[in-house]
């Protein structure tokens, strides 16, 4: 093995172990654990490798097959994707733990088949932050899209319809994408997204460059769930299997926002899209409207997991307007909102893993009293809701802090108060969660009777990553700065 | 009014992607059998199928295979052969619409055996039971 090659090994471990788990999971049980943690703990090392060459040497670009780009496929690894495959990595290994209790209970005889498409989806994610090449995007977006689609479908009852209508939704995204690909290179004769980013500005061709820029925009809008476009998400992530929940919904939303920034920053470059006023204060109105009715929204659910797929549409807001404000505070804090969202999201997701693992159900009502049954576990709850709302020392407080600074800046009054608006909604939320896990009783002080003290903790299995996690927000939150100086800031381009 | 026809005419190939775009949107969004939908969503990929080979084609142009050697000399004018790297792209596009149609068709199988229809109405009604 060569060590400078090491980031397409990152990918390939997971997709051939992915064949490997298929094989010899479908003779034996005993397979599937060591392949899946064992390949994911080389990416999470790997990548950390490539994290620290990336940082000390500089972008390092990759060919494919060696045909040389424009004309073959590049991999280009710069600081945010090496930001981006240390993320997917650590999230996709404490998930993983996680899920292999949960598919265990939920789809015995199946595992192998779960743990097929779990890793596939993973090395997909891992092509979408290193690829260079814009088809070459699309099509591991629907490699991601197709496992997603799958791994939701495995779910119980309802499931399978609200997979069909991810599907239905997902490949309307996926084709405006590429039709806005195509667009582009009737526009420049290249897919190489350098040299879009070299040849576009040097056209005069302002209509048909608008055209292809709204297309893939709302291409991956669709796929983000960004406000308007969002229906598909609550549905699809809370009726998914407990185990590919924890997977999909820290990973794909963001992903896909990466993906946003990576379009705008190295393919159409900051100064085309951002000269569009009518796309800049559209998506910012958008994203103020989102976190709103995705936080009130929210307020209405009575299951804590349909509760945290609002959460997320609000989130997405949050960063898809922070991209828009066009300053440096804002991009700074879109980008660092990725890395928080996902550790949070996850955190949540593991707590809803371990819950319904225990008793079934991450109803409100069923959640009455379950400070006593499962302290360690809500203790983590607790944390991750914190970092949620946005409280101080929690890592969620600091990109908020970006967001809202970008946000005074640009004079868009609207974002800021969208973002304390929702912060103040999550904490009402959160809040009355806690509440009722600790105090036990709703208000008309129905009983229920499995509201039972008596201790019944989740399983190490789960409880680890989780305590992981929630260890992970607070020293995000603490080494902020450094991750902004030596990552982000490389990445706001000249001129912000 | 025969500047527009002239224009269509003239383009027709795009219009045809336009028309066979809309249908698709159409049967995605308003139609109530799934298997409809996922007819409109085949008719929408394929249309920008057809989007894409249409850019690639040339007037009077040849195929694409030339000679090597001629090829390497530089002798040959670019403009007298199709571009075949949007035919390329679709060979990918193509398989990329049949995985999802496959996973879209082994969803709805799914669906059938759980409410024992595919009217999206009825389903409805089932689940709100």
């Amino acid at each position: 093995m060569n060590a400078t090659n090491l980031h397409v090994f990152v990918l390939i471990v997971p997709l051939l172990s992915a064949l490997a788990v298929n094989l010899l999971g479908h003779r034996s049980r005993q397979w599937i654990a060591p392949l899946v943690l064992g390949s994911l703990a080389f990416s999470v090392f790997g990548s950390l490798v490539v994290m620290a060459r990336v940082i000390t040497h500089g972008t390092i670009s990759y060919t494919v097959g060696n045909w040389q780009p424009p004309f073959g496929i590049e991999l280009v690894i710069d600081p945010l994707s090496a930001l981006m495959m240390v993320l997917i990595a650590v999230v996709a290994l404490l998930a993983s733990f996680s899920a292999l209790k949960s598919v265990e209970q939920e789809l015995p005889g199946r595992e192998h088949l779960f743990f097929t498409l779990y890793l596939i989806l993973i090395a997909g994610l891992f092509g979408l932050v290193l690829t260079g090449d814009a088809f070459n995007l699309y099509v591991l977006l629907e490699i991601t899209s197709i496992t997603t689609y799958g791994l939701i479908a495995m779910g119980r009852g309802r499931a399978a319809l609200s997979s069909f209508n991810y599907i239905i939704m997902g490949t309307i995204g996926a084709c405006f994408y590429l039709l806005g690909t195509g667009y582009l290179y009737i526009l420049t004769g290249t897919l190489n997204m350098a040299d879009i980013a070299r040849i576009l500005p040097t056209l005069n061709a302002p209509v048909a460059t608008a055209t292809a820029i709204a297309f893939v925009l709302v291409g991956l809008w669709i796929k983000m769930a960004f406000f308007p476009l969002h229906s598909w998400l609550p549905n699809a992530y809370s009726q998914a299997p407990t185990g590919a929940g924890t997977l999909i919904a820290p990973l794909m939303t963001k992903v896909t926002v990466y993906l946003m920034v990576r379009v705008i920053l190295s393919m159409y470059t900051p100064a085309l899209v951002f000269t569009h006023e009518w796309i800049t204060r559209g998506a910012i109105w958008a994203a103020s409207l989102a976190i709103i009715c995705g936080s009130v929204i929210a307020l209405g659910q009575k299951d804590l997991r349909r509760m945290l797929t609002y959460i997320i549409v609000a989130e997405v807001g949050y960063m898809v307007g922070g991209i828009f404000l066009a300053n440096a505070d804002g991009l700074t804090g879109s980008i660092l909102h990725i890395v928080n969202d996902a550790l949070m999201t996850l955190c949540l997701f593991l707590v809803v893993a371990a819950i319904i693992y225990r008793q079934g159900s991450v109803s409100l009502v069923s959640l009455q009293g379950i400070f006593h049954r499962m302290p360690i576990t809500m203790a983590a709850f607790t944390l991750g809701a914190f970092a949620m709302i946005g409280v101080p020392p929690t890592c969620g407080f600091f990109s908020k802090w970006y967001l809202i600074l970008g946000g005074i800046e640009a004079g868009h009054w609207e974002f800021v108060i969208a973002l304390v608006a929702s912060s103040l909604i999550n904490a009402v939320l959160f809040f009355r969660i806690i509440e009722l896990a600790y105090f036990g009783s709703l208000a008309d002080g129905e009983h229920h009777e499995h509201a039972a003290t008596e201790r019944h903790e989740a399983p190490w299995w789960m409880l680890k990553p989780l305590v992981l996690t929630a260890a992970l927000l607070i020293v995000v939150g603490l080494s902020t700065g450094p991750l902004v100086d030596n990552v982000i800031r490389l990445m706001i381009p000249a001129g912000f | 009014m025969e500047i527009f026809i002239d224009e269509v005419v003239a383009k027709y190939n795009y219009w045809i992607y336009v028309v066979l775009m809309m249908i698709g949107f159409y049967a995605m969004i308003g139609k109530r059998n799934l298997v409809k939908k996922l007819l409109g969503m085949n008719i929408f990929q394929t249309s920008i199928i057809l989007f894409f080979v249409s850019t690639g084609v040339k007037k009077g142009g040849s195929i694409p295979i030339v000679d090597k050697y001629a090829g390497l000399a530089g002798t040959i004018d670019a403009s007298t052969i199709d571009n075949p790297l949007p035919h390329v792209l679709m060979l990918t596009a193509i398989v990329v619409g049949v995985s999802v149609t496959g996973v879209a068709l082994a969803v709805l199988q799914r669906i059938y055996k759980e409410y024992g229809t595919l009217e999206e109405d009825e389903i409805l009604e089932k689940t709100q039971r």
